[in-house]
């Protein structure tokens, strides 16, 4: 068997827990470890009598992703109520969307390296979460916080071709959830949540093999491990002569391995039907408008900016894209900044000296002590030659500790740079009158002298004297 | 108890009585009469103490009293109540004490009704007959031998024999005009989305709405006053202004169009119930009404839609019984097993045949052809009714085609489904529609007259019926109740 010779499609369907304060379709909040069924209210626990009503707040998140994503907004979409028995599901039925979802053939970019892939989206639709249950020895309990919290369910084309692809796809769609601040997205909560549709074809097939759904796969690690888990099982199956059944398996993470859940047989008639307690889902041009005014410029655009049209290197962009707080960051201090032409200079200091700072702290972008201006200005004062580079790290130093402006640290501490002509020259004059032989020497034609006495003046001047000026300054006195 | 709303209030005002002595006398004949009659499945003889001594304070004090102060006010038990055992008929709800009040429960509350207790009904409101309760036949008051027509029989009972003054029901096909017409009272089901669902225990959501059960058509239009408006936890409320329903009532019929659908008065009407509507037809031209010949040509298409429209939504909505969270759980040998067996034990035969046909109805590939069909007959059911208004301004029909029908006598499903054959269309459109007595059959049982108007327009229906119960002029007790009524010369208790 050679993997090599098998080509896998690989759909996903992922679940993003929407960052609202009350639940779909009632008013109860969202709290992650409140204490069990305390989230609760009539609607939510299914009581008889209660009824739904579609929390607003919900749709400008689905909305955001779906302007995002490019995607078709129908502006008359509807709730469906799709049925099945479980006790973390109280109604006996979860509100979803079926036949008429709020979006649809919208696309991802992801950037796989640094080359862009576009995976194409089947579909983008709102519906509520359900419960979780509890099996403690031969007891289950029920703990109802979970129902009603709104979802978009996130469903790409079947043109994922590795497993690598998923889990890159994934994060993509993490970082962009993020990045509108529509979800939370902590993975560890279960904040998304992924389902992958697998299957595999002998290369220059063009017909589908028979998929199978891997259920309950919630970390990239997983997604990854997972997918590549059921890729081997299924070309095994196939080289070996055998057929894929169409079925729906479980990863196991412990085990690193999948088992079967339920067959197609088994599977459920959800018995879709309009939700007669809902009306219409309308989507007015306020509305809309509202969320096209919010909408931040996208991750992938904004690499892509940051790479044409600012020059940073591809690293860099990509690692200032990879959350929206750097990347805001970094535009605020460039904002702040007199010169345009040094937006590399800007993003090294941000990227190596503020980021150290903060990794070392273990302080988030979002909660800096120090803002963009600050590292502006003080990016300004090393470019102007007011201060060095090596004092220019001091003053980050220190600014970063105490959130005193660079400008009066600088003043303070008297570092400013020396660069004017009439303080250094008689301080060159001085060097060359107290090391004669030296002088000599350099003159004889020993031209490694020369840092020699840069030397000596930085060492008059405790490092201020401004190195290029320094050194043109010598030049012309050592020649005469 | 044979007072009206407005002879209570005006009484209580007055300080001529007390909430509690309204109580106590209601408590009396209930303890007398209800034993044999069978309207209640529960009381609330405490909170109903509480309420009325509340009332009394207040008024001794001075204070402003509510619309409905100090009146006693019966709930069709599918109507959620805190703290009181709510069982929809059911008795996968035996037990249930809900820890919230329906929307219409809170406005009576606030209103200063005294609720007094539950009344019985088919089970989830499945039925035309409440002899599909889980717990007991409900009878009629005018005659005991026969059924006080459904679902919300127990409610129109009640009001009928004078165990409260006023009451609620609920109404997906003609539960509220039904029973009020077997029963010679009033009953109005408003527009669709006029009342609040929150807290009505769903049959069928998008047809299911509450309305009063009243001896006259001013106190249904005082009722309607303090339930109607829009509620935000209702998605289906509608955000309009309600009216003052009392300003019209005396208006008469001169000048009105009344629209007689010619699809409504064919074969199969009993000759009592054809004679009665004849009379009030005749009286309705001689009081100035011009009598319009209209037709509403889908009507044959509102039963089979009703019977696909009804049990889907029913199916789906009786999906939250599962004996998990609340109600009876009867144990199994695993998951499945609790399901079958607390479903199978809770819900009663007609419950788990609409189950069923419901289920069939939404499977996987047949709703184009049965759902999404029977909506499609309801728009076309609706445009009947919108080009009919076009040429007249309230619509009158028979409620049913007979009157009070006796025990067991429609033990076919599909012969009680054809009892509902002309209230169905009414809920199909959303429209509101108001069943009045008219007259009485040569048995003396008495005979209904259903009114129907425009969206939000119950306060020409109320008109209409205002005019028409001043001619039919029902005010004797029912000649079943008075048999139950003690005689104070031999001092015994009916048997």
């Amino acid at each position: 068997m050679s993997l090599d010779d098998f080509e896998p499609v690989i759909g996903l369907e992922i679940h993003v827990q929407l960052a609202t304060h009350a639940k779909a379709f009632s008013p109860s909040g969202i709290e992650f470890g409140a204490p069990p069924n305390s989230l609760t209210d009539p609607t939510v626990l299914g009581l008889p009598g209660a009824l739904p009503v579609f929390n607003a707040a919900a749709l400008q998140c689905a909305l955001a992703l779906g302007v995002a994503t490019g995607s078709q907004i129908r502006a008359r979409s509807r709730f469906s109520r799709k049925h099945y028995f479980y006790p973390d599901q109280p109604k006996g039925y979860q509100i979803s969307q079926f036949d008429e979802p709020l979006c649809e053939h919208g696309h991802l970019d992801v950037l796989l390296g640094n080359t862009v892939k576009r995976v194409e989206l089947q579909r983008i639709h709102l519906e509520e979460d359900a419960g979780k249950n509890m099996h403690v020895g031969s007891v289950s309990h029920v703990d109802l916080n979970r129902a009603g919290i709104p979802l978009v369910e996130v469903v790409t084309a079947p043109v994922i071709t590795s497993a690598d692809e998923a889990a890159e796809f994934m994060r993509s769609l993490h970082r962009l959830v993020r990045w509108l601040g529509i979800s939370e997205a902590d993975m560890e909560r279960g904040h998304l949540r992924c389902d992958a549709n697998v299957s595999v074809r002998r290369k220059g097939e063009d017909r589908l093999g028979t998929r199978t759904e891997l259920k309950n796969i919630n970390s990239f690690k997983f997604v990854q491990a997972a997918i590549e888990h059921e890729i081997t099982r299924q070309v095994r199956i196939v080289d070996g002569g055998g057929r894929i059944e169409r079925e729906t398996r479980l990863w196991d993470a412990n085990a690193g391995q999948s088992a079967p859940l339920r067959s197609k047989e088994e599977a459920n008639d959800y018995r879709y039907f309009p939700d007669p307690d809902l009306p219409p889902l309308v989507v007015e041009g306020r509305v809309m408008a509202e969320v096209l005014r919010m909408l931040p410029e996208l991750p992938v655009p904004r690499f892509q900016r940051y790479t044409q049209e600012l020059g940073l290197a591809a690293d860099d962009a990509k690692t200032l894209v990879g959350e929206r707080a750097l990347a805001d960051y970094f535009d605020a201090a460039l904002a702040a900044h007199p010169v345009k032409t040094s937006a590399r200079t800007l993003a090294n200091w941000i990227l190596t000296e503020l980021l150290g700072a903060l990794n070392a702290a273990g302080v988030e972008i979002a909660a800096s002590p120090m803002t963009p201006e600050t590292v502006s200005a003080l990016v300004v004062l090393v470019e102007t030659g007011a201060i060095s580079g090596k004092i220019g790290k001091e003053i980050f130093e220190e600014s970063y500790r105490t959130g005193e402006a660079p400008k009066t640290i600088v003043e303070r501490r008297g570092v400013t740079q020396i660069s004017d002509e009439a303080t250094l020259v008689p301080l060159i004059e001085q060097v060359i009158i107290a090391n004669p032989k030296q002088v000599e020497g350099y003159r004889g034609g020993k031209e490694s002298l020369f840092s020699f006495f840069v030397g000596q003046v930085m060492k008059a001047t405790q490092g201020r004297a401004n190195p290029v000026v320094t050194a043109e300054l010598l030049k012309a006195r050592l020649k005469g | 108890m044979s007072a009206t709303i407005a002879d209570v209030t005006r009484r209580i005002a007055a300080g001529e009585v007390t909430a509690e002595g309204l109580v106590d006398d209601a408590f009396a004949r209930i303890g007398t009469i209800d034993p044999h009659l069978g309207a209640f499945l529960a009381l609330d003889e405490r909170g109903a103490r509480q309420t009325a001594r509340a009332i009394d304070k207040a008024r001794s004090a001075n204070e402003p009293l509510g619309p409905l102060a100090g009146v006693p006010i019966a709930l069709k038990d599918n109507l959620v109540t805190k703290d009181l055992a709510t069982t929809a008929g059911s008795r996968i709800l035996e037990g249930w004490l809900p820890p919230y009040d329906a929307h219409v429960v809170e406005k009576l509350r606030a209103a200063g009704a005294i609720i007094i207790g539950k009344t019985n009904l088919d089970e989830f409101g499945m039925g035309s007959s409440t002899e599909r309760s889980a717990f007991k036949p409900t009878k009629n008051p005018w005659d005991l031998s026969l059924v006080p027509g459904g679902s919300s029989g127990g409610s129109a009972a009640a009001v009928a024999a004078n165990l409260c003054v006023a009451s609620l029901g609920t109404d997906t096909g003609g539960s509220i005009r039904q029973p009020a017409s077997f029963c010679g009272v009033v009953g109005l089901k408003p527009t669709y989305g006029r009342v609040s669902r929150w807290g009505v225990i769903a049959y069928a959501s998008s047809l299911d709405q509450v309305g009063p059960i009243t001896k006259t058509v001013a106190d249904a239009a005082h009722l309607l006053q303090v339930i109607a408006g829009h509620d935000p936890r209702d998605a289906t409320s509608l955000p309009t202004a309600v009216p003052n329903f009392a300003a019209a009532l005396e208006a008469g019929v001169d000048g009105l169009r009344i629209g007689l659908p010619r699809e409504y008065f064919g074969e199969g009407i009993d000759p009592g119930v054809r004679a009665a509507l004849d009379e009030t037809i005749e009286a309705l031209r001689a009081n100035g009404a011009t009598i319009v010949d209209i037709s509403l040509p889908h009507t044959h298409l509102a039963l089979p839609a009703y019977y696909l429209v009804a049990p889907a939504e029913a199916s789906s909505n009786l999906a939250r019984y599962d004996g998990v969270r609340f109600g009876k759980r009867v144990e199994g040998v695993d998951l499945l097993d609790m399901y079958k067996r607390s479903r199978g034990a809770g819900f009663g035969p007609e419950v788990k045949r609409r189950i069923m046909l419901g289920t069939y109805a939404l499977r996987a590939g047949y709703y184009d052809a049965y759902y999404k069909r029977a909506q499609q007959v309801r728009a076309l059911i609706k445009r009947d009714f919108d080009e009919a208004f076009t040429r007249c301004d309230v619509i009158f029909t028979p409620v049913a085609p007979t009157p009070a029908f006796a025990f067991g006598a429609k033990a076919n499903p599909v012969d009680m489904y054809l009892a509902d054959v002309f209230t169905l269309s009414c809920n199909l459109a959303g429209l509101p529609g108001l069943s009045v007595p008219c007259g009485f059959t040569k048995a003396g049982l008495p005979v209904g007259a259903q009114l129907l108007g425009k969206p939000l327009d119950e306060a020409t229906l109320l008109r209409t019926g205002a005019a028409i119960e001043r001619w039919a002029d029902i005010t004797e007790t029912p000649p079943g109740v008075a048999t139950l009524e003690p005689k104070p010369d031999q001092g015994t208790q009916p048997s």
